[in-house]
Parts: C-alpha cells; structure tokens; sequence
C-alpha cells in the first residue's frame, strides 16, 4: 500500500501498538528548555526515574533570557530561578546544555537545526508548540505537554494515537516580495486555526520544494497556528547539504548512511490523504494580520473586515471583540495603521535569511521617528554571521536596537514587551490578545513587511521599498 | 493523577472561541517551577482589572460560578501554546471537566494527564447546556457512563477508551510504559543496528 511521508515515519516508530490504536511512539530528538521542564524534572526526582538517553536530549535557555547584555546574569528573580533550575536538572541528568553565554545559545528551534540535531526521519519533541519547525527537514516534530516531557525523558517513548494526513500543495512562483511568512499566514487564513487539527500537515508542491531550508521552517514553524500538531516537507538535497558537517550530524560512515535512508522519506506515489487544498503561489500577495487570532488575515492592499458583513452571529461577535482590542475600525485600510514599535526575531523569523531579507529593505534607510524597533538574532551563531556580513550595522544605522538571542517578545516572558496599547509589526508567530504584553497589539508579517514597517511608521507594502 | 468518575456542577459558560492557551493562563506565571497555585491567575487578564481587582463582569468572578467544576466554552478550546500551565491552571481553580465543541489537540492531551475531562459536543448541544448554566442549575458529568445528565436529559458523549481507563483509575503512564521496557529495549537494539547515526556515540 502507498504510504505518505508521515505514515512511513510513524511506522518506522512503533514501539508497541495497542488494539485499540494506542501506540507507543520512539523519540530520537528530545529538545528542552527552561519553562516546560522544571516540573517534568521534579516529578522525575520524585519517582527515583533516570533520563533513559541523555545523549538523544539538548536543552537550551530561551524564553526568560534577556536580550540586553547579559554580563551581569538575570535580573528578574523568578527568570533567574527558573534558568538556573534548567541548569541544575541538565548537570543532575547528564543532558548536554548549552548556557546563556554559550554563542551556540538561541532559539530551542533555530539552536536544534543549527547544530545538525534536527535529522530527517527522526521523530523530535519540545515542551513547545513550535516544534513543528523541525518538520521542515522531514522528521515528525511535535510539541508536547510537560507531564509527556516527563514521560520521554523517562522512557524515551511518548504515547500517541495517529493523526489524518493532510496536504497543502503550494505550485507556481512567488511575487517579488512574498515570502514563505506570507506563504504560511495565506494557508492558515484559508484553513483556520483549527483547520489542521487532527492532522499532521504535508507541504507539497514545486513552490515549496523551491523554498530554501529556513524559508520551509517557516512554514512548518506555524503548522500549530493552523491547529495541526506537526507540518512536514520531504527532504531533499538542499537539507542534506544544509546538516552535511553539521556538529551532531551524522559522520563518515555513517553519513552515507544516513543520506541513503534520507532519501527514501517521501510520499509514495498514490498514498492517501484525507484532507488536501492547493495554493497557487502566484496568488499569495504580503500579507499582515489585523486581529488576534493568526487566521485574521488579510493582504496589505486590503481593508479590516466589518462586522456587519457577518451573518453567524458567533463569528461576528468575534470579529467585534478582536477589533476593540486591536482598537481598530472597521473598513480601515491596512496601510492606514499605525505602528509604534517592530519586532524582527522568533523562531519563525529569526534566522540569518530573515535578517538578511529585513536588512536588504532598511539598507540605507532611517526608520520612523516614532518607532522603536528591535533585532533578536534567533541564535548566538546566528548573531555571529549576521555581524560578520555587516548587517547589525545596517539594522542600527537605521535606527533598530541590535540585540541578544532569545525569545524575547514573541511572548514577552523577559523584559521585551508591548505597553498597553501600543502597536507593533512583529515577526513572530502568535497575535493573540497580551501575548506580546498586556493590551499590546500585535500585527503578525514578514521580515520584509516588519522592515517596511518600521521605516513608514505603519503597516505599508514591503514591494515599495525593493530595489 | 486524581482520578476522574463523576462530576456534578453549576456549569460556568464562556461564549468565546478561539480561547488560547496565553488567555488561560498568560506568560508572567509560567516562571513558576511548580504545578500548583495557578488558579488564581487563571484568565488573569480577563478576570483582572489593571489594578489587580477582580473585574465583576467576568463569569468566574461571580457567584456561583467561582465554584463551577464545569466550564462550557467556544470552539477550537485551549489553541497556541503548549503549556501544561494551562490545565494545572483550571485545576488549581477547581475546573476538572471543560467542555467546547472542538479542543486543540495538545491542550486536550494535556487534561487527561492532569484528572481533566474534556468533553466534545455538537454546537447545537453545548446551547442547551448553557442554558443551565445562565439558569444556575447543576449537571452531572458521568465518565463511567459516557454521559452528561441534565434536567431531565442525558447526552452520550465519546472519549477514547485508554484515556477513560487512565483517568478512572488515575493511572501513572509513565509506569505503564515502563512495563513495555522489553520492547523499548529491543526496539533501540534494532534502531542501533539501522540507524546508529541515530544514538550520537
């Protein structure tokens, strides 16, 4: 029988399947971090349980760590606890850490790529939503609750029931100016947020087979904005070159290996899905978000819904509330917003592509008066390469601040937050009500976007600035 | 894990959807190292002001819903986040059963490994039992019978037959997997075999 991509990883990781469809999934990829973990540890040590594989863990501290220099440790008490917690439960367990002053610190999902960690085929974990990054290499990478962290530091294993096979075939060429973030925000804005769930997402198609490994990660990065717990691409030689010599890449031997079985990881001819659409990429326009959920989408060239354009009364109380908070009115045209502070960093755009992308627009060009705006280099190594081409440069002639790597305010765990009120093209992921702080509103874009954004003092077309 | 039999409640019903995990439970409180003592915090921003005062409006700031076991809410229940701060949260208030017409997915695994029943029911149902909860009557949850019983009334509903398992009995899965270690064993013998990339030694 012809089996999707999914199916044949799934397979290849069945501990124990119950009658009942009950199975028990083998991890090969465990990512840790400070907030999903402390629990999991304690209930670890409470049990007298051991991590059955350190070496298959890495952790790394990223939503607490500040991004302002970092020579004088953590300011805020319960921040430093809980990174200091990690510090202590990874020295316990023997599990390979890296520091808030190693330059391999970053993002957990920019980190595990970087470091060749994130494999093709492997099934990977995180106490985090956003595993679904890893998708884009080829592995089935989720995210997880801290009682199933436990249960994976503990057993290696995970217990897991199937999900449907879902695939979105992207064909045909991106406009000047559209990127994989835009490629994303149109999909979710077509299924919805709970359009995927259920589901582990396929992205097919030429378009995205044309994407390059950080612009895929894009992609997958957000699946769970779609409500699908995982979002996976075939690999193909652009990923194997990307993790060849890669510190936890495979070796010697064992490369060659690991590439043959590599290429093996992909959708049989005639599998069967149950759920499919297709975008034409030619049709994918810059787009932002103007309410608070990620499906709120809209193109740059277009207008913010009116409510009483709504029949279902559910949906239009909803988009009542989204515009109150966003403190927007109906009918306003999507260049008519005004911003006061950028964001460019995330897990979804923190890479040195989007920095590159994002510095290519502010090249030679001064933000708004108003606006204050921030880089955070989704990694120590990241930061490193970004500076070693002269784009921190760029970034601060224009006005932004140049900052550590971290999460920082894609959901506002550290200092980096939105005052009430205040409006901010981000990057990131997520636009939900406070997320970036409390009564912050949050306009969700791509790097480019958030660049032009930043240097008009609101949301405008990234395509009048390309040169 | 407390275990999960039958439930009786004023249910308190929260006609939002989409309601994400940050709105449950927002970040400033996921500094804890703890599971417990989140229930205050519990949809902080909804239920404060930003004084710090209880905001009257909001359904779980009244009586008696600020004892409801049951809450009743939109579609597409517990989206974004991962955090298991999210359900430690709606414990920690009192709420061990939710029901909504659709969870996301890691939210809904979430529940059943801290003693929380999520319910799914049609829209058309979830209006009725709302009505009880503007009317402030209890219902009763029962998970041995599959069914919610209200007024008069009964609705079947469906739940996977593990997880039922683990929640009557508060089972440790952890230790349940563990009785597979034969498996696991053999499994990583195999995996050391085919895939030795795999074990980073």
């Amino acid at each position: 029988m012809p089996n999707t991509l999914y199916d044949k990883i799934w397979n290849d990781h069945l501990v124990d399947l119950q009658d009942d469809g009950t199975a028990l999934l083998f991890v090969d990829r465990h990512l840790v971090h400070e907030v999903t973990s402390p629990q999991a540890f304690e209930g670890l040590r409470n049990s007298n349980r051991k991590v059955r594989h350190p070496n298959l863990t890495l952790a790394v501290a990223d939503h607490n760590v500040p991004t302002t220099d970092r020579s004088k440790g953590i300011s805020d008490k319960e921040s430093k606890i809980q990174v200091e917690t990690l510090e202590a439960n990874c020295k316990e367990f023997g599990i390979k850490l890296f520091g808030m002053n190693d330059k391999r610190q970053g993002i957990v999902h920019v980190t595990g790529p970087e470091q060749g960690f994130t494999q093709p085929g492997t099934v990977i974990v995180c106490g985090d939503s956003h595993t679904a990054t890893h998708g884009a290499f080829g592995s089935l990478a989720f995210g997880i609750g801290t009682s199933e962290v436990e249960h994976v530091l503990a057993t290696q294993t995970l217990v897991q029931k199937k999900a449907k096979n879902f695939r979105v075939n992207v064909n045909g060429k991106l406009p000047l100016g559209v990127t994989s973030k835009d490629v994303i925000l149109q999909i979710i804005g077509k299924i919805g947020t709970a359009g995927g769930t259920g589901c582990v997402i396929e992205y097919a198609g030429d378009l995205i087979r044309s994407l390059s490994v950080e612009q895929r990660m894009t992609i997958c990065n957000m699946t769970i904005e779609g409500g699908a717990r995982a979002g996976l691409i075939a690999p193909d030689e652009k990923i194997f070159k990307y993790l060849k010599d890669r510190p936890m890449s495979p070796k010697d031997k064992d490369w060659d290996k690991a590439v043959e079985y590599w290429k093996s990881l992909k959708t049989d001819e005639g599998a069967k899905f149950d759920k499919e659409i297709d975008l034409q990429a030619e049709e994918i326009l810059p787009m932002i978000t103007w309410g608070t959920s990620p499906q709120d989408v809209i193109t740059i060239d277009e207008k913010v819904p009116n409510p009483q354009n709504e029949k279902d009364e559910d949906r239009k109380n909803s988009l009542e509330r989204s515009l109150n908070y966003m403190g927007l009115k109906p009918n306003m045209a999507a260049k008519d917003i005004k911003i006061d502070k950028v964001f460019i960093g995330s897990c979804t755009n923190g890479r040195i592509e989007d920095l590159r992308e994002a510095a290519k627009i502010l090249k030679d060009k001064k933000i708004a008066a108003h606006v204050h705006a921030m880089v955070v280099p989704g990694s120590g190594l990241v930061k490193e390469q970004a500076e070693q081409e002269g784009l921190d440069k760029i970034f601060v002639n224009s006005g932004f601040e140049w900052r550590e790597p971290g999460c920082s305010m894609c959901l506002a765990m550290n200092a980096d937050k939105l005052k009430p009120q205040e409006r901010c093209a981000s990057t990131s992921n997520r636009n939900f009500e406070g997320r970036q702080g409390r009564g912050g509103r949050t306009h969700l874009v791509s790097p480019g976007m958030a660049a032009a954004a930043a240097i008009s003092g609101n949301l405008d077309d990234v395509r009048k600035y390309q040169n | 894990m407390q275990k999960f039999n039958t439930l009786k409640s004023i249910p308190a019903y929260l006609p939002i959807v989409n309601i994400d995990t940050d709105m449950i439970i927002p970040k400033q409180f996921l500094k804890t190292i703890k599971r417990t003592g989140l229930g205050k915090n519990l949809f902080f921003e909804m239920r404060y002001d930003d004084q710090g005062k209880e905001i009257g409006d909001f359904i779980l700031n009244q009586n008696p819903f600020n004892n409801s076991k049951i809450l009743i809410a939109g579609k597409n229940f517990g989206c974004g986040s991962s955090r298991e701060h999210a359900p430690w949260a709606l414990l920690d208030f009192g709420i061990t059963c939710v029901i909504s017409s659709s969870f996301a997915d890691i939210f809904y695994s979430n529940c059943f490994k801290n003693g929380i029943l999520p319910i799914v029911l049609e829209e058309e149902k979830i209006k009725e039992l709302s009505e009880y909860a503007n009317r402030k009557e209890e219902i009763s949850v029962d998970l041995n019978e599959n069914k919610i019983v209200y007024g008069n009334n009964e609705i079947k509903f469906d739940v996977d037959k593990f997880k039922k398992k683990c929640l009557l009995e508060g089972l440790d899965d952890i230790a349940l997997s563990l009785k597979k270690s034969e498996k696991i064993e053999n499994f990583e013998k195999d995996l050391k075999n085919q895939k030795p990339w795999i074990f980073n030694d």
